[in-house]
């Protein structure tokens, strides 16, 4: 065959040699040089259309006026008065704040390993793409499916229940289990513990081996080495799992809403209950609050590290 | 490999990983074997005898809403999500590899459209639509909800795959006479058409499993997974255990297919691929 495909290990050499050219060529004028805005531009109507325009107009109906049946438009503050005045509302930011908190904690901490494990352990690239795939593929499943897949586990007639009964450690089945705080983080932590694995996983498959050895020659012991140079190393991984489930769990109402079984709230679940009684500029302030909740907790921890860096 | 030893910590890790897996997959293994539950069997062990009973009933309009419908619905929609995710989020990929003006900004709506959370976006394409005088419809504004999901994905793979993409191949092509469009076809794409088999895994996959950006924008027709949601407040029997296990199959036939995909061109690859060090 004369059309021969070119290969990543014919990539590499090819592209450290080409990296002085592709720099000047790109500088020299193009022909195309609206090629970019035109090869952008689609990405571009989508956000505007499907995320801009959607957060303006909540922004704006959060000021109008509302009966049974209407939406009124007006300028109004009825609706942050009546949110940010109700110790309800505070409340439930707590409640969903702190599940964020604890939910965070439990992914760093289950997370961390698992990723150290695939990145520094598991030793031939071909182990490492396959349990790194089987972390991943409950991602591509249904997040409802999984939830409902704790019934037969935690229920009162479910595996442990039964198994401790069965071994004699409890006379009563226990009720704490399902529909409870303690199975909506357990939900939690079983959804989105991924998004904590996968960016630490890249950050520590960035680390320069060479930098461990010198570690180690240098006689620092293991946890030395894991706490002076890959945790510090891998800080920006950490800050993009972190982001994505605190931001993930913060607007989250599905989670809730099913393993609490209606005993817990949320930000979201308080808009969801809103809109289902028409109430939509307050559910609309609702979201202004959250979203600038979540903005700044990005915020913050956007300046603790350089995300950008990671990409 | 040959006459290292393992490091000290690897039994204990191997172990806590192999603990997590069971953490993933166990649930999800009980209600597939579930599922098969006989005729008089509940929602939890022990299996009262094995059947279809289940899956038949999902079949059965009456039964549980619309199944039938919504899951064609959401292949649909799945499948359109997955072809304008891999193209657009490609196109944009090819933009960002120059500085153009507003680059920043356009990474940083990438950035919010993954962090705000999806029942804002939900809400406010639902009114936008509302106040439009628009209705509401999961070929309309549930396509675009999802994609606010899926193309920020796509477009960090792309980053990804482009930040370690040689600018010589295509210098090779000009140089022998290709077009633009020539190079990104036959030079281009097929170097990156793994990657581009992943991007589309997310496309289809998070697309058909979204339930949140699908709330207030699916308009009358249910999409699967708000089906799914309206099912687990008012049924009570193991058939949400059959939807469980067909929607699931569903989504890992999906992976298997892009897996197959991925081993296939890479397969291709190293039989078509460089001939260098072989003598010839």
């Amino acid at each position: 065959m004369a059309r021969s495909v070119p290969t990543d290990a014919v990539a590499i050499p090819l592209s450290s040699a080409a990296q002085g050219r592709g720099a000047s060529s790109a500088a020299k004028p193009r022909r195309s040089s609206s090629a970019p805005y035109l090869q952008v531009a689609p990405l571009v109507v989508v956000f505007l259309l499907f995320l801009v325009f959607p957060i303006l107009i909540i922004v704006m109906v959060s000021f109008w006026d509302y009966d049974t049946a209407r939406l009124i438009p007006a300028f109004v503050l009825t609706n942050y008065d009546e949110l940010l005045f109700s110790p309800v509302t505070w409340g439930t930011y707590l409640q969903t704040v702190t599940f964020a908190a604890i939910t965070w904690a439990v992914t760093l901490v289950v997370g961390f390993p698992v990723a150290y494990f695939l990145a520094f352990h598991v030793r031939s690239a071909t182990w490492q793409t396959a349990l790194f795939l089987v972390c991943t593929v409950p991602f591509w499943t249904s997040n409802i499916i999984r939830m409902i897949s704790w019934i037969p586990t935690l229920g009162l007639n479910g595996l442990i229940n039964k198994g401790l009964i069965g071994i004699g450690a409890i006379e009563k089945p226990l009720e704490f289990l399902l529909f409870s705080d303690f199975s909506v983080v357990l939900a939690y932590v079983h959804l989105y513990t991924l998004f904590m694995i996968v960016p630490i996983f890249n950050s520590m498959m960035r680390i320069d081996r060479s930098l461990i050895e010198a570690a180690r020659d240098n006689g620092a012991n293991g946890w030395q080495i894991l706490g002076n140079v890959i945790v510090p190393l891998c800080k920006p991984g950490i800050a993009i799992g972190s982001i994505f489930v605190v931001t993930i769990v913060m607007g989250d109402f599905v989670t809730v809403r099913l393993m609490s079984g209606g005993q817990s709230a949320s930000v979201g679940l308080m808009m969801l209950n809103a809109t289902s009684l028409l109430q939509y500029p307050a559910a609309a302030a609702n979201a202004v609050v959250l979203l600038l909740l979540v903005l700044l907790t990005v915020a913050v921890m956007m300046r603790l590290v350089d995300v950008r860096k990671e990409l | 490999m040959r006459a290292r030893r393992r490091n000290a910590g690897f039994w204990p890790l191997a172990a806590f990983f192999a603990l997590f897996v069971l953490f993933l997959y166990g649930p999800l293994t009980s209600i597939i074997v579930l599922s098969f539950q006989g005729p008089n069997g509940g929602l939890t062990f022990p299996m009262n005898g094995a059947s279809l009973t289940w899956f038949a009933n999902l079949f059965e309009k009456q039964m549980v809403g619309d199944f039938a419908g919504s899951f064609q619905r959401s292949i649909l929609l799945g499948l359109v999500v997955m072809v304008i995710t891999v193209v657009v989020a490609f196109l944009a990929g090819l933009a960002f590899r120059r500085r153009f003006l507003g680059s920043g900004l356009v990474f940083y709506l990438a950035v919010a459209s993954l962090i705000v959370p999806s029942i804002l976006i939900s809400l406010g394409i639902g009114l936008l639509f509302r106040l439009l005088d628009l209705e509401a419809a999961w070929w309309s504004s549930a396509l675009g909800a999802h994609l606010s999901w899926t193309l920020p994905f796509g477009l960090l793979i792309m980053f990804a795959v482009f930040n370690r993409f040689s600018p010589a191949y295509e210098e090779a092509a000009r140089d022998l006479g290709a077009s633009a469009w020539q190079t990104v076809m036959h030079v281009v794409v097929p170097i990156i058409l793994p990657s581009l088999i992943g991007v589309g895994l997310f496309g289809f996959t998070l697309s058909y499993d979204e339930f949140a950006r699908s709330l207030y924008t699916a308009g009358t027709f249910n999409t699967l997974p708000l089906e799914i949601y309206g099912m687990t407040t008012n049924v009570t029997t193991p058939v949400l255990y059959a939807l469980g296990t067909v929607t699931t199959a569903v989504s890992f036939a999906v992976i298997g297919l892009a897996l197959l995909a991925y081993t296939m061109v890479e397969r291709r690859r190293r039989r078509l691929g460089s001939d260098a060090g072989r003598g010839v």
